[in-house]
């Protein structure tokens, strides 16, 4: 299965969190957020200048910079 | 006995039991965007105590609720927060406050947890965080209504059984649901005050880790029945918005348009009642003036105290309009997307995306700018916003540019329609926005610099707003920036007026008095008489300002103030127009003598550029002189409400001053480049 960043996923592409590269005070505020390993999160769109993007997650959407989600590893659906 | 056991039977201590007389106090907590406010003023009513917690700039809102039979308790709106693990300001003070670090005044006997029933999964993260905390809470299930469009209300029972706590649906703004949730805190109230539980204990919450508090949450979520569709998101009336709204190309027009309305408004909408605000002023100091014995007093009060009080009065029109805007556009959701839209823009001068509302009200005014900077999270975006938001070149300068550019700017043309005089106003816009920019970078890489907290931002579904609400949080704010900046400013205003009118010389009243017994006795009494009155009212002004401790003082400063240009004259303008920009221009046209009626700028910008210097008979004032003055107003800081202001929100004087220092240090920089390089090039 692939393993990839969530800054890395097109809108409309899915994967669930497989865990940070790093850790800080924004990681832990995303995982206080939902964002915790094994949780299904959608790229739903782009900014329109291309960041930050806009997530879907425990039903509710999240914006968050590429800069972070780069950070996040997530385990694309099939 | 050992210390040790008489611990292990008392764990925890148990708070002291509360006289009867002291009131219980109720705390709403929440998510952002849960609906605490609009709960709040459903609970209390209008009326709301609003002020600062002690140290920090975050809003403490009290109001009153009735429980019954004449019971009252204090109800607290806390800051929205995602966790007790605080990452903002708004957020540490919810913690502390919890943890009684606050002081006992302000320590909840009851925690109302306001919980988003439309989002459930993530609002019981900080419900749980704060149940487990021991804090006696009730949860009010919030937006009910629309959960139960989504069809995801959870299971009531099942959910206070799994909390452990009561949970009671309410709706808001409508009374549904604000019965069965008083009865529900009488009801704990009652419980807690006979048996006091002990301290909430604000370590537990850093014990559990986000994974762990989720995986309790999910299995909450299936037993009541309320788990999110994990089919991703079903196309709604949000969605639909947004692929308009951050659309690449209709999510800028769309952009432009909300800004243009509410710059719109500021600039215009308010101007009508501005003008009533200052004619209201007018009258009453006339009136004042009349009913008063002449003498230091009345002049005091006409010419020192009303007009302050006008000058800062005059801004709330602005004020409530922006802030109206901002409450309706931000329950509306709007806020939060425009933030995504410019975070990218506004990042690379070192802001977040949050700042791009108060920058541009600042155009209008800085005031109403400067305190819309509340919704920016982090201290130091915060901070940068508001030392760069007096940049952006606000309306009150536009009378002293239009003075200038009136009297100096050819209307040569440069392109199209624009002439030189319309490019010079451009040049001016520009120059103000580059300054606040390269200022806002500057300051995040050198004194403000440091890990930037979080920008994670919610992007809640859009909402109608709920006009109630709105009206008194705009209400609230005008209070605030009266009773607050008002203070001040009328303070520096007293100080000014001083500075402008005294010493008195009995020689210059005298001279004048002979002078108008002289007129009144060889004129006849008409038109002509009134006019030589005037002319002799103007001169003696004229005459008192230059000997006055504010003509001093430009004097004192000529030599600094030589180098950019400027003589004495301009001096004691740019001392008198701290009270507010605007006022240079008519303590120019006291200082030339000119009468100051509606054709006032223009005689006045005569009388600028045909004054000679009697030594050499070249012109005092050239278009060079004219530019550099201009410039200096750009990037100076002559704004007293607004240094009020600024103290105000930053919570001391430290962040004013250094504004007033870098500001004026920049502007004279920054003349001095234009009139030297200017003059080299031979066009002074």
């Amino acid at each position: 299965m692939k393993i990839e960043h969530l800054s890395e996923l097109g809108p409309g592409r899915a994967g669930v969190v497989e865990g940070y590269d790093v850790h800080d005070q924004t990681t832990e505020r995303l995982r206080e957020l939902g964002l915790v390993s094994g949780t299904r999160v959608q790229v739903k769109r782009l900014a329109p200048l291309g960041d930050p993007m806009e997530l879907f997650l425990r039903g509710y959407c999240l914006s968050v910079r590429l800069e972070d989600a780069a950070r996040i590893r997530v385990r694309l659906e099939a | 006995m050992p210390l040790g056991s008489e611990c292990a039977l008392r764990p925890e201590l148990p708070t002291a039991p509360r006289t009867s007389s002291a009131l219980s106090k109720i705390a709403l907590l929440g998510n952002p965007n849960a609906g605490k406010t609009t709960l709040f003023n459903t609970l209390t009513g209008l009326r709301h105590k609003t002020a600062n917690y002690p140290g920090v700039t975050v809003e403490r809102r009290e109001g009153a609720l009735d429980l019954g039979g004449g019971r009252k308790v204090r109800v607290f709106d806390l800051p929205g927060s995602y966790s007790l693990l605080a990452k903002s300001p708004d957020e540490e003070v919810v913690r502390a406050l919890l943890a009684g670090e606050m002081g006992e005044a302000d320590r909840p006997d009851l925690g109302v947890l306001v919980v988003d029933a439309s989002n459930l999964e993530r609002n019981l993260y900080l419900a749980l965080q704060i149940i487990d905390t021991g804090l006696p809470v009730v949860v009010a299930l919030s937006l009910w209504d629309v959960a139960a469009e989504k069809g995801r209300c959870p299971d009531i029972q099942e959910l206070s059984s799994e909390l452990g706590v009561p949970c009671v649906p309410v709706i808001g703004h409508r009374a549904r649901g604000t019965r069965a949730l008083v009865e529900a805190v009488r009801s704990k109230l009652d419980a807690v005050s006979a048996v006091p539980g002990p301290r909430p204990d604000l370590r537990a919450a850093a014990l559990v880790s986000p994974e762990e508090r989720y995986a309790r949450i999910e299995a909450i979520m299936r037993r009541v029945h309320a788990a999110a569709s994990s089919a991703g998101a079903r196309r709604t009336v949000s969605d639909e918005i947004d692929r308009w709204v951050t659309h690449p190309v209709w999510g800028w027009v769309f952009f432009v348009a909300v800004m243009a309305l509410i710059f719109q408004s500021i600039f215009t909408w308010a101007s009508p009642l501005m003008d009533l605000i200052e004619s209201g002023m007018m009258a009453l100091s006339e009136t004042s003036g009349a009913l008063l014995p002449p003498g230091p007093f009345r002049s005091l009060v006409c010419d020192g105290i009303l007009p302050g009080v006008g000058n800062v009065v005059i801004f709330l029109p602005q004020i409530l309009l922006l802030f109206f805007f901002i409450t309706f556009f931000e329950d509306f959701g709007y806020l939060a997307r425009a933030a995504f839209v410019l975070d990218r823009l506004m990042r690379r001068a070192g802001l977040n995306g949050k700042a791009f509302l108060p920058l541009l009200s600042s155009f209008a005014c800085a005031i109403p700018g400067i305190m819309a900077t509340r919704t920016i999270a982090d201290r130091k975006d915060r901070l940068v916003t508001i030392l760069v938001s007096p940049l952006m070149s606000c309306s009150a300068r536009l009378p002293v540019y239009a003075l200038l550019i009136g009297a100096f700017v050819p209307p040569i043309p440069v392109l199209g329609p624009m002439d030189l005089k319309g490019a010079t106003l451009l040049g001016l816009y520009l120059l103000s926005i580059g300054a606040g920019l390269c200022v806002a970078a500057v300051l995040r890489r050198t004194m403000l610099s440091g890990p930037r907290s979080p920008f994670v931002l919610e992007l809640p579904p859009y909402r109608l707003p709920h006009l109630k609400t709105i009206l008194s949080l705009t209400w609230e704010r005008g209070q605030v920036f009266l009773a607050n900046a008002g203070s001040i400013i009328l303070a520096i205003s007293v100080v000014l007026w001083f500075l402008a009118s005294h010493p008195q010389d009995p020689e210059i009243r005298a001279r004048h008095e002979v002078l108008r017994a002289q007129a009144a006795a060889s004129m006849e009494a008409g038109p002509e008489l009134d006019a030589r009155r005037d002319e002799i009212d103007r001169s003696q002004a004229g005459e008192q300002l230059r000997h006055s401790y504010a003509g001093r003082l430009g004097r004192l400063i000529e030599p600094v103030i030589r180098p950019l240009g400027f003589d004495w004259k301009i001096g004691v303008g740019l001392v008198a127009s701290f009270a507010a920009r605007e006022v240079m221009v008519s303590t120019l046209a006291v200082i030339y003598n000119i009468e100051d009626g509606g054709n006032g700028s223009s005689d006045l910008a005569t009388a600028l550029r045909e004054e000679t210097d009697p030594i050499t008979g070249r012109p005092v004032h050239t278009p060079l002189t004219a530019l550099s003055l201009m410039v200096f107003f750009v990037l100076a800081c002559q704004c007293m409400s607004t240094v009020a202001i600024v103290r105000r929100e930053t919570n001391g004087w430290r962040w004013p001053i250094f504004m007033i220092v870098y500001m004026t240090a920049l502007a004279w920089t920054a003349s001095f480049v234009v009139f030297q390089i200017g003059r080299r090039m031979g066009w002074g």
